[in-house]
């Protein structure tokens, strides 16, 4: 027989009253790899070590010995659930270097997948934070239609998730038929799912019980901390980049920005229901306009690209098979040697969680000398254990699924 | 804080009655469950049936003939330059005198290799592709056991041979 073992605790352990609980990585209601040391007293969470460098993938160097149009790929894994959109930030950096105006059907054509995005994004967010609650049911409905989002954006660019889409001064081929139908067959379909959605989660007792006022935020903790997106207009601030610097013509539509009032779990939610209305809104403005641009001049139904970006736009298939000038324009390309000017540019686009910049140093080369993304999540997380503190443990899991951390973004 | 005239509040009313007693939300929800039972399945059935990809779905790589059955890929290297994940190698030789038949140009690749496990699909190699030789199928990647099987050599990537398919 062994003799018997003690377990040797430290005397500050013994002498704790409250418990330290592992809340991740892998834990199924996080969404992602996110690590949390929690100090539990019972159900309420006295202090919280959030731990981040789980899927750092180290982005920003790796950036700097690809050529520009090798960097698309890097942001598609951003925030994987609206790829577009970084995407599209990404396209429109450089634009800014080199200094590109892209035509308006161009600019529209952007707007709608952007704004599709957007709708995808927020609605895995609500519906990730109604399953979170207890409610799977809603999840299994919009997802149908975000899959359709997909599609269109498979119709496009050839990919659903890591899209890898547009190219800078435009897109890599004209929208096809078929991509017209699907968005259209979207705008008739999604208004009905949606609110089929709303009716089972905005009123409901339960539902509203649970998320008003878990995990609040003040307007000027947020604004401290920079938060940007859905998370800062549902702590009452109407910040959006979209109208406060117009990129890609969106100056030329009309849309709300709705603001919530406590920053709590249901006012993020219900700023992102509301959001979605407003996508509605500006992909069927956008498609109006694109109408009213291809009846006035029918040739706007081939632009994709702006004219004068030839020079960074890969030049037809074609002609690469069939001249020999745009044969060789097309490796000089492809070897990432075309001039882009030295300097220093920052833009940011709405990103469906937030401001997604771009800070891009160009000393000239074929690569970026530095380039940091802004990512919106990142800044979110630093305010967590700040925002969950005293509050109950199952909050703490809705607050983080309500302030859409997504773990590529929180780590680039 | 207002920035903007275009802010508009979301609506935070407090729960009227008809909310507080709950049962008429049970009925609403119920009956959107209930009617969910009667529509259309929104899944597939997936290995017998089969959802058609978009034709510039971005899938597993081929390597292309031309009409008469000759390889078109003249190893210029740039798909292999193009790749974000430098997933493809290859190895040039020059077309010797009766292989015409083979190779389309003078200089074809002696080994391409695209790596699957470091391929993230963006499709660039196909877009680099000036002999339209390399692209990307509607086909997804099959799974397989080992880290070797997804090392894809030349032949893995081939299409089959126009004519030889025909003799048989």
């Amino acid at each position: 027989m062994s003799e018997q073992q003690h377990i040797q605790l430290a005397e500050e352990s013994l002498a704790k009253q409250s418990t330290t609980l592992n809340l991740g990585p892998t834990h199924p209601a996080t969404h992602g790899v996110f690590q949390n040391i929690m100090e539990i007293d019972g159900e309420r969470v006295l202090s919280t070590e959030p731990t981040i460098g789980y899927i750092h993938r180290a982005f920003e160097k790796i950036a700097e010995r690809r050529p520009y149009y090798q960097v698309t790929p890097l942001t598609d894994r951003l925030n994987y659930c609206s790829a577009p959109i970084n995407n599209m930030g990404w396209h429109m950096t450089i634009e800014k270097l080199i200094g590109i105006q892209t035509p308006k059907r161009v600019d529209y054509m952007r707007v709608i997948i952007m704004e599709l995005a957007r709708i995808a994004d927020h609605l895995i967010c609500n519906s990730v934070v109604a399953v979170d609650t207890g409610a799977l049911t809603g999840f299994t409905y919009v997802f149908q239609w975000r899959e359709l989002i997909y599609e269109i954006y498979e119709e496009v660019c050839g990919s659903r998730l890591t899209t890898n889409i547009g190219r800078v001064g435009g897109f890599e081929r004209n929208f096809t038929q078929v991509a017209w139908e699907k968005i259209n067959k979207f705008m008739d379909g999604f208004p009905k799912v949606m609110r089929e959605f709303e009716a089972l989660l905005n009123r409901n007792r339960i539902f509203m019980e649970r998320c008003i006022d878990a995990g609040p935020i003040s307007a000027e903790r947020a604004l401290n901390y920079s938060f940007t997106g859905p998370n800062l207009r549902a702590a009452g601030v109407d910040y959006d980049v979209r109208v406060a610097q117009p990129y890609s013509s969106y100056q030329d539509f009309d849309f709300k920005i709705p603001v919530g009032t406590t920053g709590d779990v249901y006012d993020r939610y219900m700023v992102r229901n509301d959001e979605i209305w407003e996508s509605y809104k500006i992909i069927e403005q956008a498609l109006q306009k694109i109408a009213a641009l291809e009846k006035e001049d029918p040739a706007q139904k081939h632009v994709f690209y702006a004219p004068e970006s030839d020079k960074y736009h890969l030049p037809p298939k074609e002609d690469v098979y069939t001249k020999m000038e745009a044969l060789i324009y097309h490796f000089k390309m492809i070897m990432g040697e075309i001039a882009v000017p030295a300097g220093e540019v920052y833009h940011g686009v709405e990103g469906a969680n937030g401001e997604v910049g771009y800070y891009l140093i160009s000393d000239g080369g074929r690569t970026p000398y530095r380039l940091h993304f802004r990512r919106p999540c990142f800044i979110y997380y630093q305010a967590y254990p700040e925002i969950v503190a005293g509050g109950l443990l199952s909050d703490a899991i809705i607050t983080l699924s309500s302030l859409n951390v997504i773990a590529g973004e929180l780590d680039a | 804080m207002k920035l903007t005239n275009r802010a508009v509040n979301i609506n935070r009313d407090p729960m009227t009655f008809g909310e507080k007693i709950y049962i008429p939300a049970i009925a609403k929800g119920l009956s959107i469950t209930v009617g969910h039972i009667f529509k259309k399945k929104a899944t597939v059935q997936y290995p017998e049936e089969k959802r058609p990809f978009s034709p510039v779905f971005r899938g597993l790589h081929v390597l292309n003939r031309d009409e008469e059955g000759r390889e078109r890929c003249t190893a210029c290297g740039l798909c292999a330059l193009a790749c974000p994940a430098e997933a493809i190698t290859m190895e040039a030789a020059e077309r010797k005198a009766g292989e015409e038949k083979l190779y389309r140009e003078e200089k074809y690749a002696a080994k391409y290799e695209i790596n699957m496990l470091r391929c993230i699909f963006c499709g660039l190699c196909e877009e680099a592709c000036p002999k339209d030789a390399v692209y990307l199928s509607e086909t997804v990647m099959p799974t397989n056991y080992t880290r070797s099987s997804f090392i894809y050599k030349k032949d893995d990537l081939l299409i089959p041979h126009p004519h030889k398919q025909e003799s048989k």
